[in-house]
């Protein structure tokens, strides 16, 4: 038989038992989000995360020229580094039994993409040293080379995800991922 | 004949000499296999050699390989292509075994492996959450961990066999994007759970510390279910190529989600279409359409030995070996053959078992100094088999690039040299 004194024991036990387990264990230190600000270079599609600014194929020329052509070769076409690849051009090359050429132009279902990869990756040698205005320009000279946009038209983070690229609607689910 | 309904150890299995496994799961004596080839003459007289009248060197703080193992290295591409840039692959010929010592696992940088000061590393949960938080290695070491065994597969390992012609690469060049290791670190979710995932919460964007700051969104519903932060690989701190001083593992998804040095999960309604998840590993198809957000690395198989580079010595018994892993769960069967999949035995499965885990998988086989084509085809325990290269093509075509997992073939000449080949 067990007493009533040794039962509340056992209570006791069981209840600061749980309590125990309740109390997990929380070592991170909030922050605000003004202080994550320059770390958090996400674009969304949307244009959700762009930066104020303003860039025109024509400025973005230069930039490029300085910047970008030794890897990505001559107006985004024969790329010295194989791995840089083409960014312009293979219009076409995704249809049934061609050997597709999958560029800004002719892949990239999305424009923000662009921006969002050139401001956080490239130049490869000091990336994140561009201008705000420097990566919607060297973006804009992209986007006017594949004839997505005009070489006077502003890039902004208002135009930027209105351009319409080619094969955005080129892409489905895998139909086998867990659920 | 009088009723012998089980086949005894040696007695052949499947076509062109592969022996019945019963080799390996009794480990009984080989009746009918022998090594024929070679000469068993007597062995030359014993002799006492320098090493054993002196002593040897004394301790050192971190071991090394022997020297005369130096050829055990990691094959990369020389320039012209800048330093870090691409991968470098894991010498699978010369492995045994179902873990990668960390030294000879696979890397994939966008920029090269940074060199990071774990004390002014953070880490950051921001986004749809209640209590956005920063996290110092320090504090993430002090969380309660979990180890567990997985495999990590590049999305485009093995991506050489699209290719119309044969290559003649060896198990490296074209399988070598494959490592596993003990991986220990804390569970992801502990910490979504104490920043507080806001309800319209269904992706996380991981993000890298290195110069590409690499990025890819992640489904919530994986995070929280068995994602892990690493502290530790193999007994040891994560090595900088695969991630120091944390780095991301998602068991059974593509390499490429797996972030390496860690520095910021952002918490969203939608992913945020990086360049790793659209204009890379995506699977363009037979038609103009391509499949985005492929996650698990598909059941799949190679033999390692025998292998290009490994010439066998004449005929005889060979054991053949190879990796098996689904990134879908465990390895139920692995089957081989030697005369190009005309005929099959199931080889022996060496545990532990476990899911998105490699195998190590082992037959017999008495070669007869022919020609051969040895190939390998693993059945995971969702029951997916994996296809030949002609259902694989038939599926997908040939432009997929990535996440290519079809039956692989080692043809061996009458030299007892392999190549690789289609059949």
């Amino acid at each position: 038989m067990f007493t009533s004194k040794s039962v509340a024991v056992c209570v006791s036990v069981l209840t600061s038992g749980s309590a125990a387990l309740a109390q997990s264990p929380q070592f991170g230190q909030s922050i605000e989000p003004a202080d994550i600000a320059a770390w958090d270079i996400s674009i969304g599609p949307d244009g959700a995360g762009l930066p104020p600014g303003r860039g025109t194929a024509i400025e973005g020329e230069a930039i490029y020229v300085a910047k970008c052509q030794a890897c990505h070769g001559d107006r985004g076409i024969g790329p010295s580094v194989v791995l840089a690849g083409a960014l312009v051009g293979g219009m076409g090359t995704l249809a049934p039994d061609k050997t597709p050429i999958k560029t800004v132009g002719s892949y990239w279902p999305y424009a923000t993409t662009l921006f969002d990869y050139v401001r956080r990756a490239m130049p490869f040698q000091e990336s994140k040293s561009l201008t705000a205005d420097e990566v919607y320009a060297v973006t804009a000279y992209i986007l006017d080379l594949n004839g997505m946009v005009g070489s006077n038209d502003v890039i902004d983070a208002q135009s930027l995800p209105k351009v319409r690229m080619p094969n955005r609607d080129g892409f489905i689910p895998f139909p086998r991922n867990p659920k | 004949m009088v009723g012998k309904t089980h086949p005894e150890p040696g007695d052949p299995a499947a076509g062109n000499g592969i022996l019945s496994r019963r080799i390996f799961l009794e480990g009984a004596l080989v009746a009918g296999a022998t090594s024929a080839g070679l000469s068993r003459g007597s062995a030359e007289p014993l002799t006492v050699q320098p090493w054993m009248k002196v002593p040897g060197p004394g301790f050192g703080g971190y071991g090394q390989p022997s020297p005369f193992e130096s050829k055990v290295i990691k094959v990369f591409p020389p320039p012209p292509n800048p330093a870090g840039v691409g991968a470098s692959r894991t010498p699978l010929h010369m492995l045994e075994g179902m873990i990668t010592p960390s030294g000879l696992h696979f890397e994939r940088s966008h920029s090269g492996v940074p060199e990071i000061d774990p004390d002014q590393h953070r880490l950051v949960i921001h986004g749809l959450v209640k209590r956005p938080l920063v996290f110092t290695v320090e504090a993430l070491s002090r969380y309660p961990m979990q180890s567990r065994i997985a495999f990590i597969e590049c999305g485009g390992n093995s991506q050489a066999l699209n290719a119309p012609q044969a290559q003649p690469l060896n198990v490296a060049a074209i399988h070598g994007l494959l490592g596993c290791s003990e991986w220990t670190g804390v569970r992801l979710s502990t910490l979504l759970d104490e920043a507080g995932i806001e309800p319209q919460a269904r992706w996380v964007i991981a993000e890298g510390a290195d110069a590409a700051a690499m990025s890819r969104s992640i489904p919530l519903a994986k995070a929280m279910d068995d994602a892990l932060l690493c502290l530790y690989q193999n007994g040891e701190r994560v090595r900088p190529s695969n991630g120091y001083p944390v780095r991301l593992l998602l068991p059974g998804f593509e390499g490429n989600m797996n972030v390496k040095w860690l520095r910021r999960l952002k918490l969203t309604a939608d992913p945020a279409m990086t360049k790793d998840e659209t204009s890379k590993y995506t699977i363009l198809l037979k038609d103009e359409k391509a499949w985005q957000f492929v996650f698990p690395m598909e059941v799949k198989s190679v033999i390692t030995r025998p292998s290009p580079g490994l010439t066998l010595r004449g005929p005889g018994f060979y054991e053949i070996s190879g990796q098996a892993w689904s990134g879908n769960g465990s390895i139920r069967q692995v089957d081989v053959s030697a005369d190009g999949g005309r005929s099959w035995a199931p080889a022996a499965l060496q545990g532990p078992i476990l899911p998105k885990a490699p195998v190590r998988f082992r037959a017999a086989w008495q070669w007869n100094g022919g020609p051969a084509v040895l190939q390998s085809r693993a059945t995971d325990d969702t029951g997916m088999m994996q296809p030949t290269r002609a259902q694989f093509g038939d599926e997908r075509g040939l432009r997929g690039v990535y996440h290519y997992n079809a039956i692989a073939s080692w043809r061996i000449d009458e030299k007892g040299e392999a190549s690789n080949v289609y059949v």
